[in-house]
């Protein structure tokens, strides 16, 4: 059944996700910087980090426990995980089989908890502040993420992203309105999950908004880059799930080889727009009261059941 | 020249007229000659209709039946009456300072146009302008309603456009399901809404759609009818606007409300053989009696008394058309006419009593007949007819409502009982003190106008007596077209 | 199966779909200048999607009903609307009566009940369009509510409006427009109605200072 140029193809896929990840926070990085008129900042600079976080030191608090120092490799092997299960490329991929839409929002809901565990584990207020919030913005995203999966799945009568893509890549040209209100909902949760602007912003370490930022502050060193390292691949795993969704032209049907060679140059075409749009869209909006997140996330849960609504209404046929 | 043209021609123009004109010395004249001309049009096409049976007029768009003639001679009749009682009635609230002279021109062109639109509603063929007049009706009032530009009656006429609005977008809703239906059968030729040609395929339209149509139709209309629990706006429209617009409102847009709702019961009828309407009537009919009763005894202000008293009827009339058969439709149609002119009565000695008084508040009106002894015997006659006592012929009608309900639905007997009773102990207790007792009231400029109060006792005094044969054949004919 | 669906079946399901977020959205603005946007933009999709019954039928009514649809809630409403705005300076928030997120939800409920209520009459349809039948009723119920639960006056309007936007909806979903006549009376009424208001609003302001019905609570049965 596992074909060689399969595990060659995944193998591939989870490699370009590892590489290609910073680059599209570098990038979006870039584009906010010219949308705010700023001067951007290098497109390479998540690689530099990087490099030197994993060049550092580690310090730990004294009462950290190994929960805290085991997490940052969870949430880094959950994203990596994620980006081999979403079709980026190809829908060959050897590992799908082990998890369907839903497993994936199970596998970014258990890098969740650790990382919100580990922002509490030192005790510090920033970290259970963070943490807090964190699960009250996951608490309310997964139901609307589920929905999303949900309208789609009874588009494709299978819960298997595999499954999905290919019934949405290869069919004739249908117009699902339901896919509009799972898009828009998609979009909503990916912003969410992903500490963007309206929810959160990743640039800032404002101590009375911050999420994400918040429960990190206790790392340093290789710690700190790998949980760098695993929200530039949540990203990156998001985009390019939302991008196998609603867009999913272009990805390579089973092993076709020149397909995929293809398929390499669209992918990066695509995100480099959907990088763009999201710089876009995190400069036009101001960020929330963090008490109106809830609100938010309840929009993005609305679309998503009006489009397994609408789904039902208009376009079943019995 | 056509009778019907006529009729419907006379308030439009004269309507017209008296906004675009302005107020002039002849202006509460030219609105009695005219509702006067409307009236007498009315009574021709009356006659025409009883000789030559039914007709239709332009096209196939207007249809005239024993049944809406009916309606519309007593729409007619009864503007007539308000026209003669608002003129003085406005000339004593201009003296009081109540209303400026372009509030004058305001209130005579609305009210020759809302004529129009409940004429225009009551012959109309077509359910789609059924639904139009209906809804032109409502907009007429609503600048008729907040006439006084006081808070309480701007607050009045928001509410009255609001709910009334939403009641009948869900009308509108049904009037596109029935179309619906309709089209299935009739296909796609622009008859579909046309009620002569839907009560030929009433049996064949889809009884589902019906349903779901008939309710929106129910509580669209019914709204605007003052069926519980969408009444809300009409004490507050009665209390709240002049007199003689509360008098056309409880008297005549509550019957075209319902007769809009009759026309589409008998399609559904039709359609639902299982009696499936006449419960949702009767079912909302006796919930509006005895909400309204109860709601009697809680009133302060007069007018908002008899707003109540006229929902109460309405339900009780809702009541008796959704019992059906031939007793109860003759008796719910004569219990329309009878509330009709009784109602308006009692508004027309209600106006001059306030007046008088210068309150709506019944604590303090007090002996009415020392002040004018006619209109004290005006609003006391007025009250033991509306009450259903005899001789007058509201007894007549509720006495045939309740015999018929002891025979087919004896379960609703106690009910209704009841809330006749709550509704007699409210309303006497309240209005005996207002007629006798001692009195503080002024005189007025302006001699009230207390003909058109006792034209109408007097008509229904007689029709308590004696119903003549013509009208009891006519009553008949309307009785049958109802199923 | 999907695929049976005609394309012009397809993008007016779209514009359907479309009509009931802006709903939705209208239900969530507390802006009223956006709100009023909203109701046009709601109006125009109507408008798009009775054009294209129209072209796909070829049944001329339809046209006229667009071009309605046009001149009155995309063009002419929201001008006169906007104009109300700006010279009753009513541009701040609303609050709403019951929270958004709630009213939201309820939403929700609505739609589904909307979508039951309509499934077996829009299953009888024969037209192409007919699955918009439940989502049109799903709009007049989103309307409502938005009526029940605004403060302002305006916004209330905006709630009728779009109330009638969805009747419209109903009808070319089900039957392929009303007869002209019952259209053009509709169309005459609704604008009668907002010009009459659009006094009314004055005369409000005069009388309250404020175009929030709150203050409105005089007349109550005691």
């Amino acid at each position: 059944m596992i074909s060689i140029s399969g595990l060659l193809g995944q193998a591939f896929a989870i490699l370009l996700a590892l590489l290609l990840a910073p680059l599209l926070s570098g990038w979006v990085g870039q584009c906010r910087a010219w949308f705010q008129s700023r001067t951007a900042p290098p497109l390479l600079l998540p690689y530099f980090m990087l490099q030197k976080l994993f060049n550092k030191d580690v310090v730990l608090a004294h009462n950290a426990s190994s929960l805290f120092r085991a997490a940052p490799f969870v949430i880094f092997g959950c994203m990596v995980l994620a980006c081999a299960i979403v079709p980026t490329l190809s829908t060959d991929l050897p590992f799908a089989p082990a998890a369907d839409a839903l497993a994936l929002v199970g596998v970014f809901g258990l890098a969740r908890i650790f990382i919100a565990l580990a922002g509490m584990d030192v005790g510090t207020a920033f970290g259970s502040l963070g943490g807090r919030r964190e699960m009250l913005v996951g608490f309310l995203a997964e139901p609307a993420l589920l929905m999303v999966f949900f309208t789609l799945a009874m588009i494709a009568q299978s819960t298997s992203l595999v499954t999905i893509v290919e019934t949405l890549a290869y069919r004739e040209l249908v117009i699902y309105p339901s896919l509009a209100f799972a898009g828009i909902a998609f979009t909503f949760v990916s912003l969410a999950e992903n500490a963007r602007v309206p929810v959160d912003n990743p640039a800032t370490h404002l101590e009375l908004t911050m999420i994400h930022e918040a429960m990190i502050l206790e790392y340093s060193g290789r710690h700190l880059a790998l949980i760098e390292w695993a929200a530039s691949l949540k990203l990156y795993a998001y985009s390019c799930l939302g991008l196998a969704l609603f867009f999913p032209w272009g990805i390579a049907p089973g092993d076709n080889f020149f397909a995929l060679v293809a398929a390499i140059p669209l992918l990066m075409f695509k995100l480099a727009i959907g990088g763009f749009l999201l710089a876009g869209i995190e400069t036009v909006n101001a960020k929330l009261r963090i008490f109106r997140a809830p609100e938010f996330l309840g929009t993005a849960f609305m679309l998503a059941v009006l489009g397994l609504l609408v789904r039902l209404l208009l376009e079943v046929r019995v | 020249m056509d009778f019907f043209v006529l009729m419907l021609a006379i308030p439009l123009v004269s309507g017209a007229l008296l906004t675009v004109v302005g107020e002039r010395d002849w202006a509460p004249n030219l609105n009695i000659v005219a509702s006067l001309g409307t009236f007498l049009a009315a009574v021709g096409l009356t006659g025409e209709i009883i000789a030559n049976g039914p007709r239709f007029a332009f096209g196939e768009q207007f249809f005239i039946d024993s049944l809406n003639v009916f309606f519309v001679s007593l729409t007619a009749f009864v503007g007539l009456t308000t026209s003669i009682f608002s003129g003085p009635y406005m000339k004593n609230e201009r003296e009081h300072g109540r209303l400026s002279v372009p509030r004058l021109r305001l209130y005579k062109g609305m009210y020759q146009l809302f004529m129009f639109t409940m004429l225009a509603a009551l012959t109309t063929n077509n359910l789609g302008i059924l639904w139009v007049a209906m809804e032109a009706a409502t907009l007429t009032t609503v600048l008729l309603v907040s006439l006084y530009r006081t808070s309480a009656s701007l607050e009045a006429a928001w509410k009255y456009f609001i709910l009334c609005g939403v009641g009948i977008a869900q009308a509108l809703f049904g009037t596109i399901l029935l179309y619906f239906a309709a089209e299935r059968v009739l296909g796609e030729s622009g008859n579909a809404l046309l009620w002569t040609h839907l009560i030929d395929v009433k049996g064949s339209l889809e009884p589902t759609i019906m349903a779901l149509s008939f309710i929106f139709l129910l509580v669209g209309y019914g709204t605007k009818v003052g069926l519980a629990p969408l009444h809300n706006w009409l004490p507050d429209a009665h209390a709240e606007g002049p007199t003689p617009v509360s008098a056309v409102l409880s008297g005549l847009l509550l019957n075209v409300a319902l007769y809009a709702i009759l026309r589409c019961k008998v399609l559904a009828d039709g359609a639902l053989p299982n009696g499936y309407a006449g419960n949702l009537m009767i079912g909302f009919g006796l919930f509006t009696l005895l909400v309204a009763a109860f709601f009697l005894s809680r009133q302060k202000d007069v007018k908002r008394m008899f707003a109540y008293s006229s929902i109460e009827h309405m339900g009780l009339i809702t009541f008796a058309f959704g019992m059906g058969g031939p007793i109860a439709n003759f008796a719910g149609l004569l219990h329309m006419t009878m509330h009709s002119l009784t109602k308006s009565a009692i508004f027309f000695a209600v106006g001059h009593a306030t007046q008088k008084t210068g309150t709506q508040l019944m604590e303090h009106i007090r002996g009415l007949i020392k002040i004018n002894p006619l209109i004290g015997w005006g609003l006391m006659l007025g009250t033991l007819a509306i009450l259903g006592m005899p001789p007058f012929g509201v007894f007549a009608s509720e006495f045939m409502i309740l015999t018929h309900a002891m025979k087919h639905f004896p379960w609703a007997t106690p009910i209704l009982l009841l809330a006749l009773g709550v509704a007699f102990a409210a309303i006497f207790g309240k209005v005996q003190p207002m007629v006798f007792g001692e009195t503080t009231a002024k005189r007025l400029p302006h001699a009230p106008a207390m003909t058109p109060v006792f034209l109408h006792l007097g008509i229904v005094l007689m029709l308590g007596l004696y119903i003549p044969p013509y009208l009891t054949r006519w009553f008949h004919e309307a009785a049958r077209m109802l199923g | 199966m999907t695929s049976s669906i005609p394309l012009s079946a397809q993008l007016i399901n779209l514009f359907a779909a479309v009509i009931l977020l802006l709903g939705f959205a209208m239900l969530a603005q507390r802006r009223m200048l956006s709100l009023i946007n909203l109701f046009a933009l709601q109006g125009f999709c109507l408008f798009l999607a009775t054009l294209v019954a129209a072209v796909t039928t070829g049944q001329v009514h339809l046209f006229y009903s667009a071009g309605l649809t046009l001149a009155l809630k995309v063009l002419l409403l929201p001008w006169i609307l906007h104009r109300l705005v700006r010279q009753l300076k009513v541009k701040r928030e609303v609050e709403a009566l019951i929270n958004i997120p709630t009213t939201m939800l309820v939403g929700i409920v609505l739609v589904m009940v909307a979508f039951n209520v309509a499934l077996p009459i829009s299953e009888l349809s024969h037209t192409i369009t007919r699955g918009t039948l439940g989502i049109a009723l799903a709009v007049v119920m989103l309307a409502f509510l938005m009526m029940i639960t605004r403060q302002k006056a305006i916004s209330q309007v905006v709630g009728f409006l779009s109330m009638e936007n969805g009747l419209f909806l109903a009808a070319t979903s089900a039957t392929y427009g009303m007869p002209m006549v019952v259209e053009l009376g509709i169309a005459l009424d609704v604008l009668v109605g907002v010009i009459i208001l659009g006094v009314f609003f004055f005369q409000i302001r005069d009388q309250f200072d404020s175009l929030d019905i709150r203050h409105m609570e005089k007349l109550k049965d005691n």
